[in-house]
């Protein structure tokens, strides 16, 4: 029997990142994959393929109806649906190969199978065959992520009662999306259909879109999708989905407790996920799931049971990629006898619509609520040269600072390339910077990145020099 | 106008060294709030404000003072000032940092601007933070930092880690002198030695012991002794055990000359040579002959720890029969200890080492150690001092012996 210092469970962001980090401290390490390929959630069905298919249909789009604007003539447009999809899945199985050699590099052994625990220190593994073998191992860091949330009341026949899963291999393009959910999935997942020419209705329960982002955000983001034509049924309560044929009719009710139905040929339920034990044998450890189906941890992402860790979806918190890798990387240098620490509070959020939304540290709404003092400084993308040069002009940056110290506390942004521009926010914050320091530090012209800076001077001292 | 007098220790101390101020001069001090350290020959003992009020300095701190001596005066009619006790806390605080580096051979820098502190001033960076945690120094601990505002940098963090590490940049050479007052401890511990080299007539005679059979009775059991008793077996309590076996064979080599006459003891005190952070102190294991094994390894941890932590009391300090050093801890080979008067003897452990020896006709590598014992001559004679340490060698060379004070066959034939 092989026997190893740390067995991880789960090779998603999280999983794969943490056998990488053991193995580079010296560790013995192997990793469990039910699937075939590793990669989890985030390289299979998740961040990379969504984002395959949201350029691609965005590509087209652009072609569509931004292109006449460059003074672009693209007669006779069409696309190939299938195509798309093969390259998506392209994309996925050069991440997948990626891993995969990261693994070799790392003299990481891959075992393919479920992975359940038979004591604390031994792990079977059960490969598609139903051959099973044993590993024992000093350590363990659960890994096994999440999967997308059922509601109780309707029957997901993965046919035309989809989840993002299935979203994302799909062999044609509905022509009536009918989207449970504003999260950032659904709205991502809307995006890449609504482009390709399907009607996309957004049903939500809440009155407001991607709710966990600041207000604004939401708002605006609500606005921009709206002008593209998406439609949003918000503050309704989805009742039922009934599969007739081609057909899915989705009831709801809305605020006045009127009956709502909506007709369209694919519903896509993307309520959120829960995190994933199937399987694992927790209770051979002497663990358990608790009632939202997560593994308990410490601080130092540590179960009940010493020597038994655990990261990402599967724990408490956002369910992020990078959130998963922070941990992965937290629990290797942990084992390993090293002090690593985490800032919970820093770990941006990004919706990859169009435009994107991204965000870190404290909302607007949160300030309140905790009764601190703040300033705010918004600055449009519309003002700036860049953004009129591409043509990306909705949006804006908001800065949220300190009214005391002008400490930033918090970032967000909706507009073109917001997920790559949170990071200055990040930074920013990781060290306490105000945001009068931002306002000092050169931007280069013309970018996008200049909207922060002139955030920072209108929450500094109201002094923007572009408005 | 309440007077703080130097209080009596302990009945064997008629003198102390004021050895640090808790507070400052003309301090608010509350009820109990230790206000200066006193340091006696074998310890240091804070001393409370027996009343509430301003603190005025009579004696100086390094003063020696002898018990019932003014140290300072408290005008408990003095108005308490507002935020005082904040204002006590910090001052004691900044007292500690200072104590506690060694003498400053230049100046403390002292700066005299009033730096308006940034919120963000001792914020480490990311990096930063990991150094720190992982070199248990607090953010808020670090006083040289070159980030913006305050902040820490990663280079930073390093440097307040290694210099917590005590890690010195040293300079390339230096021609520096520092003049430190000798501790109470270090000063009784130099007049002891000497009053020993003068008044005895000390010599000492080397012996070696083979410790191939100790070796193998703590490899063998070791761990079920552990187990039992939660205390390493080590060698200290083979020796201490031979030591009672061989002074009751040798009652001299546990007595001593008072005056006129020679005091022998029925018992025997063991006092233990202990390294502490002080200095040496020497603790004494009472009635070791009565103490099994366990018992001796037992006492013999518990005084360690104690010396380490500087809780040894007067009693457990004093009195003892006769010594025994191990030298060997620190890596010695052969040395000459001396006696710790107004005992006659002091047995010298070493070094254990591998050496090749003639066993019979045949060279054979044994884990090896030399002892020594040093004496005092005018009490014991050499046949006597010598016999002691063989006897010492015998017992630790064939443990059973040790059992029953002789060879359990020799003892069952009746030889």
């Amino acid at each position: 029997m092989s026997t190893y210092n740390v067995v991880v469970i789960g090779s998603g962001p999280g999983g794969y990142i943490a056998a990488i980090r053991c193995a580079q401290l010296g560790m013995k390490t192997a990793i469990i994959e039910k699937y075939d390929v590793l990669g989890g959630t985030c390289t299979n069905v998740g961040c990379i393929p969504s984002k395959a298919l949201l350029d691609s249909s965005e590509h087209y789009h652009n072609a569509e109806s931004a292109f006449a604007d460059h003074g672009i003539a693209a007669t006779g447009l069409s696309f190939d649906f299938g195509k798309m999809i093969a390259r998506k899945n392209g994309v996925v199985k050069s991440n997948t190969d990626g891993i995969a050699y990261l693994m070799k590099k790392n003299k990481i052994d891959i075992y393919n199978g479920l992975g359940s625990f038979v004591t604390k220190n031994r792990i079977a593994v059960t490969n598609a065959k139903g051959e099973k073998q044993e590993i024992e191992t000093e350590k363990v860091i659960i890994a096994t992520g999440s999967k997308p949330t059922k509601l109780p009341f309707i029957t997901i026949d993965k046919k035309r009662v989809i989840t993002s899963t299935e979203a994302l291999s799909l062999t044609e393009v509905p022509k009536h999306l009918v989207i449970i959910g504003g999260g950032v999935i659904g709205l991502e997942l809307g995006s890449v259909y609504q482009r390709l020419g399907a009607k996309v209705t957004v049903i939500e329960f809440l009155d407001k879109i991607v709710a966990t982002m600041d207000e604004d955000i939401s708002k605006e983001l609500l606005r921009i999708l709206r002008k593209d034509g998406i439609e949003f049924l918000l503050s309704h309560k989805v009742t039922g989905a009934i599969v007739n044929g081609n057909e899915v009719t989705v009831s709801a009710e809305n605020k006045k407790g009127e009956k709502v139905e909506v007709k369209g040929d694919y519903c896509l339920v993307a309520v959120g996920r829960v995190p994933y034990t199937a399987g694992l044998g927790l209770e051979n450890a002497g663990l358990k799931a608790d009632e939202r189906g997560r593994v308990a941890v410490n601080d130092h992402l540590e179960t009940s049971v010493p020597g038994i860790y655990a990261i990402g979806d599967v724990i408490r918190g956002a369910m992020l990629a990078h959130k998963a890798e922070e941990e992965g990387a937290f629990v290797a240098e942990t084992m390993a006898g090293q002090k690593p620490h985490i800032n919970y509070n820093m770990i941006p959020g990004v919706a990859y619509t169009w435009p994107e939304a991204a965000s870190v540290g404290a909302t607007e709404q949160d300030l309140k609520k905790d009764g601190v003092a703040y300033k705010s400084g918004k600055f449009p993308f519309r003002a700036l040269g860049r953004a009129r040069a591409s043509g990306d002009l909705d949006g804006f940056v908001k800065v949220l600072a300190s009214k005391e110290t002008d400490e930033i506390l918090g970032v967000h942004i909706v507009g073109a390339r917001a997920a790559d521009l949170i990071i200055e926010g990040v930074v920013a914050m990781e060290y306490r910077a105000s945001a009068e320091d931002i306002s000092r530090m050169s931007h280069p012209h013309p970018t996008y990145t200049e909207a922060f800076k002139e955030a920072c001077l209108i929450a500094t001292d109201n002094r923007a020099l572009n408005m | 106008m309440t007077e703080l007098k130097v209080p009596s220790v302990a009945e064997s101390i008629t003198e102390v060294t004021l050895s640090k101020y808790l507070v400052k001069d003309g301090d608010y001090v509350e009820l109990d709030q230790p206000v200066c350290e006193l340091e006696t020959d074998k310890a240091s003992q804070e001393i409370p404000a027996t009343v509430a009020g301003v603190v005025k300095f009579v004696a100086k701190e390094g003063d020696d003072l002898k018990v019932g001596a003014l140290i300072c005066n408290i005008d408990e009619t003095a108005a308490k000032p507002a935020g005082a006790k904040a204002e006590v806390k910090e001052t004691k605080v900044e007292k500690k940092v200072e104590v506690s580096k060694p003498v400053e051979t230049k100046p403390v820098e002292v700066k005299k601007e009033e730096v308006k502190q940034s919120y963000a001033a001792n914020t480490p960076s990311p990096a930063a933070k990991k150094i720190l945690d992982e070199g248990n120094v607090s953010a808020k601990d670090v006083k040289t930092t070159t980030g913006v505002s305050g902040r820490i940098t990663k280079e930073d963090a390093i440097n307040a880690v290694r210099a917590k590490a005590s890690l010195p940049q040293k300079e390339a050479f230096s021609r520096n002198e520092r003049v430190e007052k000798m501790s109470r401890l270090r000063k009784t511990v130099s007049e002891r030695l000497v009053y020993s080299k003068n008044s005895t007539a000390m010599l000492t005679t080397f012996n070696e012991v083979d410790m191939t059979a100790i070796n193998a009775i703590r490899a063998k059991y070791g761990d079920a002794f552990k187990k039992k008793y939660e205390v390493n077996l080590g060698m200290m309590s083979f020796f201490a055990k031979a030591s009672c076996l061989a002074l009751e064979k040798f009652p001299s080599v546990n007595a001593y000359i008072d005056e006129g006459n020679i005091v022998y003891h029925d018992y025997c005190d063991i006092s233990i040579a202990v390294s502490t952070p002080k200095g040496l102190v020497v603790p004494v294991i009472r009635n070791a002959e009565s103490l099994s094994i366990a018992g001796i390894e037992k006492k013999v941890k518990e005084l360690a720890i104690k010396g380490r932590d500087g809780q040894l009391t007067m009693d457990e300090m004093t009195g003892g029969t006769f010594t025994i050093s191990n030298g060997g801890v620190f890596g010695s080979l052969m040395s000459t200890p001396i006696i710790n008067p107004p005992q006659s003897a002091i047995l010298g452990m070493h070094k254990v080492q591998d050496r090749a020896m003639v066993i019979d006709g045949k060279v054979e590598v044994r884990p090896m150690m030399y002892l020594a014992l040093s004496y005092d001559h005018r009490i014991i004679d050499g046949k006597e001092s010598v016999s002691f340490l063989v006897a010492i060698k015998d017992f630790l060379e064939n443990p059973h012996k040790m059992l029953l004070g002789a060879d359990p066959v020799e003892l069952l034939i009746e030889l």
